[in-house]
């Protein structure tokens, strides 16, 4: 028996439990490659438009950074690589990891990996298994965008550049995450440390191509999936390097696999205390053990990423020099009386984002907590369901405006010791990021309701986070009417601090938070909670 | 004595599976109660409606006299509760959920918590996740013994647990049974159930089967017995209620219904008797009787009480 006998067997178990994510996934990712292709065509057919609409893009440093640059600004392709390659190839990623840790540590943490360890299995087929799986999907992602792709009238070798360099992105953080899965002792740690390197890759590369330091951006691999220019003189060669890190990070998980024993991590576990410290006092209090880690890890990324994106917001001006149309322009972007806040209110925009997620991911650790049973034993105390729900929604309300303040805070400081206003700057950027607060309440709401009423099926709280981001992402491309962009809450928060701050969108998206936890709340109180 | 717990024709489904088919349960105050039945017959759902985390469909369930759906948390002051299958949360140690769970009941001996945790043998310092199976049932074992409350509700909870802290939970209840708890173990540990409660109540397929003190249940069932007579016996097999009769010439084996006792004693007597041997039923007879009526339903013809 080899180390990897086996492998065929978990590999079909693995494609069985992942029947519908997968596919979901892979084509839910391709058809943002299709409609960015159908919509930039309609939007732009002629080179000229196209060239116009790339010259305010080349000047807004803010979605460059964003997007990565335009390398063929004439053509569709161009514009299509520019705008939707680094998306796809983060949300590659982002599966990858998640599918490699849910069959290698998550396996192992459930006690799964046991039983079938126990039977004719290698010890190397587990990592094996999951890495197949990944690489599958990634490499089904990009053959899908390379076949569908030149049905837009793209080239051939451009589509499958584009496609290749997604599969790429993909397989080195199924790399990563093959790593992270044998350093870390839980799943949730090993999916945290994969999701936080693609945020470190996305923000190397977002510096790099934000134009302060370009070879930045070859540190990272959203940076190499760039460079490997679809539709602009494809560069295959730069593949090289994603083939090799994968190589690499692969053979160093094959290496740790075989140095440690089932289920413990690289760290060997310490003992702690014998008696609970007064703090743990109440669920309260539990909830504080259960989510901190996760939230100063957030605010700790929230306060380096906000203090580089606020030193750098002044440098604005100078990428756009004495253009005066170009200035009109990107106010009517952003929002915004200056250049500098309607580049704040964009970058403020993704903290909002990241705030949501956030909230959504507080949420959802009910349903965590549900399904391992260990709220059975703490529902039978003396604690009701409404309590115990309200220890979690504290993180979800309080901890969301913990980052955006943070947010806020970092970025004024940044921008404001380089910009030599402190006291003003900072007031007004801190007040800009807890305005997207309601709107991350909104999402909150709305992951509570779906656990609350379908349990079983809480994860969708993504699906719909997705769906407001292409909302917003798409919206404009596909000129969808405004009702329909309106479904998203994140269409209704000020882009302040360039505009003013309307009090109604804000209570209104207060009021729609309010009335998503009570129905929530109340839908928890009346069905049957076990396992 | 007042009913700690009364549940009566309740009914429960998840989708099709009928979980709960009109179970009728009583334990009285003061008493340890064996909770009997196969795997999937009923009884963590039974327990879970009792903690008010399910929802019954029908019937009635009061629980320390309040209702388990409506007065979920003043009645949990009350109670304890070990689930069969415990898990901890992975970055918390033994110690501190031991602690947590206590608190948020009302309390927790501290000399009790200290004492338990030498007779489990248990480390509290270990973290959640590094406990093996056993080691997370003892945790909720100690959180819920070193708790001062009226009612222990006990879900399989030596599943896991070796010989020797088996003996240790026995000698436990037995001391919570001496100081007045009212004791409800869910079980398929046939000698467990033996050993320590006062009444049991076995249920097949969502139902009671069977209720009553061992006793009770015996007097239902039939006594085995075996005897070596003088002379060969005649007509035993006329007689009603004798079962499984063998006769190997002044050999005899048979089982009979404990209220035909009396005619078969009066044949064998006839026939002469050189020994005799009379064993009641063990409760596994009694268990087995209506297990195995639960895997063949058509022949189903055991007496149940």
């Amino acid at each position: 028996m080899t180390a990897l006998t086996g492998t065929g067997a978990l590999l079909r178990l693995a494609l069985r439990r992942d029947r519908v994510m997968i596919p979901a996934w892979v084509v839910g990712s391709a058809s943002i490659a299709l409609s960015t292709a159908s919509g930039f065509r309609s939007l732009y057919p002629t080179t000229a438009s196209r060239l116009e609409f790339s010259t305010t893009i080349v000047h807004n440093g803010t979605l460059e950074a964003l997007y990565g640059p335009i390398y063929e600004p004439g053509s569709l392709g161009g514009l299509v690589a520019w705008r939707a390659l680094c998306i796809i190839a983060t949300l590659a990623a982002v599966m990858s990891v998640l599918l490699v840790v849910r069959h290698t540590r998550a396996d192992e943490e459930a006690g799964r990996l046991e039983l079938v360890g126990a039977t004719a299995i290698g010890r190397r087929a587990p990592l094996a298994a999951a890495l197949l799986v990944a690489a599958g999907a990634d490499l089904l992602l990009g053959l899908l965008i390379a076949v569908t792709l030149p049905g837009f009238g793209l080239s051939g070798a451009g589509a499958l550049a584009m496609g290749a360099a997604v599969a790429a992105t993909g397989l080195v953080f199924a790399g990563a995450a093959a790593v992270s899965a044998q350093l870390m002792d839980s799943s949730r740690a090993a999916n945290g440390l994969g999701i936080g390197l693609i945020v470190a890759a996305f923000a190397t590369r977002a510096i790099g191509d934000s134009g302060i330091a370009g070879w930045v951006s070859w540190l990272s691999p959203m940076g190499w999936a760039e460079r490997v220019r679809p539709f602009a003189g494809e560069r295959p060669m730069v593949l090289l390097l994603a083939v090799a890190g994968f190589a690499v990070l692969v053979l160093a998980a094959t290496l740790l696999v075989s140095r440690r024993d089932l289920g413990a991590g690289l760290v060997p576990p310490r003992p702690g205390p014998a008696h609970a410290p007064a703090s743990l006092q109440g669920p309260l209090g539990l909830a504080w053990r259960l989510h901190r880690t996760q939230l100063l890890g957030w605010s700790a990324g929230v306060a380096v990423m906000g203090a580089v994106g606020g030193s750098v917001a002044r440098s604005v001006n100078d990428f756009v020099g004495s253009s005066s149309q170009l200035e009109d322009v990107i106010r009517r972007i952003g929002g915004g009386r200056t250049l500098v806040d309607a580049y704040l209110g964009t970058v403020m925009g993704f903290f909002g984002l990241a705030a949501a997620a956030y909230a959504v991911l507080a949420t959802l650790r009910m349903r965590t907590e549900q399904s391992a049973g260990r709220v059975e034993p703490l529902l039978a105390t003396a604690v009701s369901r409404r309590r115990w729900a309200w220890s979690h929604l504290a993180f979800t309300l309080l901890g969301s405006a913990v980052l955006l303040a943070t947010a806020g805070f970092a970025i004024g400081l940044g921008d404001g010791l380089r910009g030599g206003d402190l006291g003003g700057d900072l007031g007004l950027v801190f007040q800009a990021g807890l305005a997207q607060l309601p709107a991350a309440w909104v999402m909150g709401g709305i992951a509570l309701l779906i656990y609350a009423a379908v349990p079983r099926r809480a994860v969708a709280s993504w699906g719909v986070f997705a769906f407001f981001l292409l909302l917003s992402e798409l919206g404009p491309i596909l000129r969808l009417s405004g009702w329909v962009t309106g479904l998203s809450p994140f269409a209704h928060v000020a882009r302040a601090p360039g505009s003013s701050l309307d009090l109604g969108p804000v209570l209104g998206l207060v009021a729609a938070a309010a009335v998503l936890v009570a129905a929530g709340l109340a839908e928890l109180r009346r069905r049957d909670l076990a396992v | 004595m007042s009913a700690a717990i009364s549940v009566s024709g309740l009914r429960k489904s998840f989708g099709h599976i009928r979980a709960l088919d009109g179970l009728d349960l009583t334990v009285e105050t003061g008493e340890v109660h064996g909770f009997l039945g196969p795997n999937g017959a009923g009884k963590s759902t039974t327990l879970r409606i009792l903690l008010g985390l399910l929802r019954a469909d029908g019937g009635t369930a009061s629980l320390l006299g309040g209702d388990p759906w409506r007065d979920v948390t003043a009645l949990h002051r009350r109670l304890a509760y070990v689930p069969g299958d415990v898990t901890l949360w992975p970055n918390l140690t033994g110690g501190e959920v031991i602690d947590l769970l206590g608190r948020l009941r009302g309390g927790l001996d501290p000399q009790r918590r200290a004492r338990l945790l030498e007779r489990f043998d248990l480390d509290p310092t270990r973290k959640g996740r590094t406990y093996s199976k056993g080691n997370r049932q003892k945790v909720a074992l100690v959180a819920a013994l070193a708790s001062d409350v009226e009612l222990l509700l006990l879900d399989e909870p030596t599943s896991g647990l070796d010989p020797l802290m088996e003996e240790v939970f026995r000698a436990c209840i037995a001391e919570e049974r001496r100081a007045g708890r009212t004791v409800l173990l869910s079980s398929h540990l046939l000698a467990e159930v033996e050993a320590l409660c006062d009444r049991v109540s076995i249920i097949r397929r969502g139902r009671t089967v069977d209720t009553g003190t061992l006793d009770d249940l015996r007097h239902l069932a039939r006594t085995t017995i075996t005897a070596e007579l003088a002379g060969v016996p005649a007509g035993l097999g006329d007689l009603g209620g004798v079962h499984n009769l063998t006769v190997d010439g002044t050999r005899v084996r048979l089982e009979v219904e404990n209220d035909r006792l009396d005619a078969v004693l009066h044949r064998l007597v006839d026939a002469g008797v050189r020994s005799l041997v009379s064993r009641p039923p063990t409760l596994e007879e009694l268990f087995l009787r209506h297990y195995q009526a639960d895997s063949a339903p058509a022949a189903a013809t055991a007496p149940t009480g």
